[in-house]
């Protein structure tokens, strides 16, 4: 099986680690990555935005980059979402979440991972009811040795964050995210997790201004981890 | 009372984000919101789950509403044909004025100055009250949270439960207060219980009841086949509406039309389960053109279009048209749940609003109804909830790319519109993107030396609550090629 990694372009600028930490995992199983270097953008800020046409522009180069891969796995709900649900192409249908990938078409929910913390989940909303993964990050969190699994209070609740919302409507971003925030630290967890990094940049940015003392981290990056 | 103009929106409504800045900073508006949403939500989840073929009333409910678009020519004209053979009138109404006309036509031929009113979003929506009041006709909202929002001369802030952002000692005051002006006047020692609150709107009604010669109600379904007419509620104010006046006059969009009698039963399962989460309402109430001897004399249906044929002809927007008006996406809506209803300034609030208001009004008409699209995260929730499978998320991208286009061209881009370009310039190549990310890296590196806090311009939006995140010194793609990986 062919695997490329799909990073999505802001994990590529601002969260390397979460590719670097897919690919460990997915090495760890014995599989080899491959990280098409013509990917940049599926398009999904510009079509979610209104800008469609600049949207579509770019669903030709990405067919292209990852055209011939069996799998095209992305550590991104929103965006393995778009190119799903909005790409029409042949290397659509191939795009899969990490964890789809790994409990669907791998069939493991134990990776061998090590994580002996207090962690909380949040399912994110486009891997909740656009890819509609279902329980299946939790799965794996479940899975890890030495974690300290807790329910996060109104777990399937947006963030605020939405993109271009986040600015356009920065208040009532900021009223959901408090919320979103609040709800964390009911759990006392010491980390969140999320399988997207836009969602969790959100929340991140806002526990950080807070001086909240919780760290953010990708599902990939604590499957990633061991003793 | 209000005589604000309304014809969908209230006209001048500020834009959506504006809106909302005033209603986050009402502490007591959050409090009744988060109680009256988190309730319904779970009661609604209850009341779904007991049914094992849910999603397939769901379906059905979908594609009969399909059906009906397809063909809405040929079933207006047969409920027509129905309606007029069981001794009723119709009326067609291209707009807001007409309609209004219609009524108040209507209305003086019988030589009433008063008509009761069942709870109706069509009224609602030509904003016929205030046009009946100019014409010197009182319209009384018999619906128990309509007439609090009416006695306190204030907007409905939801489609099932206009007045969710009032708490009930706020509805005493305002019981208290505004009653006696109209009529029977609140007992002075009225409590905030709701038992005695509905007693004395109990009270203050049945006086006009008994009084009126004309009623006034809007339509959730009307049956092609039979010409029936249906009004579902829970309080049997409806039902005294529908039976004690000589002559009743029905307002309603013509997307409300079902192909047959036989459909009712699809969607009075859906309806009550999702808007009151009840297996069924108190009250469903069906009458087929005029009884002799039983009820209203003389049946006036007015059919209404008032935007809905340009709905109509947009393929991607008109599933819009399918909405039972249940208002589960606006109980489901994280950002309808933290603004309310009033900052959508229309008549149809939540997300169903915002897909239905910009395409009644036209897009591109005022920046109020372009911002609504873009009043949502796009979390999905809404589809979820919805009982006949509206794609609200969906259609809210599409109407976001209408109101983009038309924009589009003008001399002065908005500054979005040059970033969008810019980005999408970069990602047309790896090598731009590769540049653009060391450039990041390096500028946002000193900004993180520098605190990496405060941004100015537009990016203060996020900065006011949120740090700003630092770039690594390396992108993955770099860190990738560095490492001798393929």
């Amino acid at each position: 099986m062919r695997v490329a990694l799909f990073i999505a372009c802001y994990n590529d600028a601002l969260f390397p680690d979460t590719g670097k930490a897919v690919t460990t995992v997915l090495e760890r199983l014995g599989h080899t990555v491959e990280f098409p270097m013509a990917q940049t953008c599926c398009g999904q800020m510009h079509y979610n935005t209104g800008y469609r046409r600049e949207a579509e522009s770019l669903v030709g180069a990405f067919n292209d980059a990852f055209r011939g891969y069996d799998a095209i796995v992305t550590p991104s709900g929103s965006c393995g979402g778009h190119v799903r649900h909005h790409h029409e192409t042949e290397t659509a249908p191939n795009v899969y979440e990490f964890s789809e990938f790994l409990v669907d078409v791998l069939g493991v929910s134990d990776v061998g991972a090590y994580y002996p913390h207090r962690v909380t989940y949040h399912p994110t909303c486009h891997s909740l009811r656009m890819l509609r993964v279902g329980d299946k990050p939790l799965r794996l969190l479940r899975a890890v040795e030495g974690i300290d699994l807790v329910e996060l209070p109104e777990a399937e609740s947006c963030c605020g964050f939405g993109g271009t919302f986040a600015m356009k409507n920065s208040e009532t971003s900021v009223a959901m995210l408090r919320d979103k925030m609040d709800n964390v630290h009911i759990t006392k967890a010491g980390t969140l997790c999320a399988s997207d990094n836009s969602c969790l940049m959100h929340i991140g940015a806002g526990l950080g201004r807070i001086k909240s003392g919780v760290r953010t981290l990708h599902l990939a990056e604590i499957l990633a981890a061991t003793k | 009372m209000s005589d604000e103009k309304v014809n969908v929106v209230w006209l001048g409504s500020p834009t959506f984000p504006n809106a909302a800045h005033d209603a986050l900073r009402d502490g007591q508006l959050r409090r009744n919101l988060k109680h009256a949403t988190t309730t319904i939500r779970d009661k609604r989840l209850r009341a779904v789950a007991e049914l094992d073929d849910w999603e397939t009333l769901r379906l059905a409910g979908s594609q009969i509403k399909d059906r009906v678009m397809r063909h809405l020519d040929e079933y207006l004209l047969r409920l027509e044909a129905s309606v007029t053979a069981a001794g009723g009138v119709v009326h067609w109404a291209e707009d807001a004025d007409a309609a209004n006309r219609i009524v108040i036509e209507l209305v003086r031929a019988k030589g009433a100055d008063e008509v009761v009113k069942i709870k109706s979003m069509a009224t609602q929506e030509i904003g016929l009250n205030e046009a009946l009041a100019a014409d010197g006709v009182t319209a009384t909202e018999t619906d128990l949270a309509e007439l609090i929002v009416q006695l306190a001369g204030d907007r409905p802030s939801h489609i099932l439960v206009p007045a969710i952002h009032r708490n009930r000692t706020e509805i005493r005051d305002i019981f208290r207060r505004e009653m006696g002006k109209y009529g029977v006047a609140a007992p002075d020692d009225l409590t905030d219980e709701p038992r005695v609150l509905a007693e004395a709107a109990r009270l203050h009604l049945r006086e006009k009841f008994l009084r009126a010669k004309v009623a006034v109600s809007g339509a959730n379904f009307a049956c092609a086949d039979t010409g029936t007419v249906a009004v579902v509620e829970s309080e049997g104010n409806g039902r005294m509406c529908l039976t004690l006046p000589e002559t009743l006059i029905t307002v309603m969009g013509i997307e409300k039309v079902l192909p047959a009698f036989a459909d009712l039963e699809v969607f009075l399962q859906l309806l009550p389960r999702s808007s009151t989460a009840e297996r069924m309402n108190p009250y469903t109430s069906l009458w087929t053109g005029v009884t002799p001897g039983d009820g209203p004399q003389e049946f006036h249906l007015i059919l209404l279009d008032n935007g809905r044929s340009a709905t109509l002809a947009d393929r991607q927007g008109r599933s819009a048209l399918h909405c039972i008006r249940c208002s589960a996406c606006l109980n489901v809506c994280p950002v309808y749940e933290r603004t309310g209803g009033r900052s959508y300034g229309s008549v149809y609030p939540g997300p169903i609003g915002a897909v239905l208001t910009p395409q009644l009004v036209g897009v591109g008409t005022s920046k109020h109804a372009d911002s609504l699209p873009f009043a949502s995260t796009l979390c999905g929730a809404c589809y979820d909830a919805c009982p006949v499978r509206i794609d609200i998320p969906e259609m809210l991208v599409h109407l976001r790319a209408k109101v983009v286009d038309a924009h589009r061209g003008e001399k002065l881009p908005a500054p979005e519109a040059l970033a969008m370009k810019a980005a999408r310039v970069v990602f047309g190549s790896p090598r731009r993107l590769a540049v653009a990310e060391r450039l990041g890296a390096l500028g946002g590196r000193i900004a993180g030396i520098r605190g990496g806090r405060w941004l100015p311009g537009p990016a203060k939006k996020w900065t006011a609550a949120r740090d700003v995140p630092v770039p690594p010194r390396e992108s993955f793609r770099t860190w990738w090629r560095k490492a001798g990986r393929r």
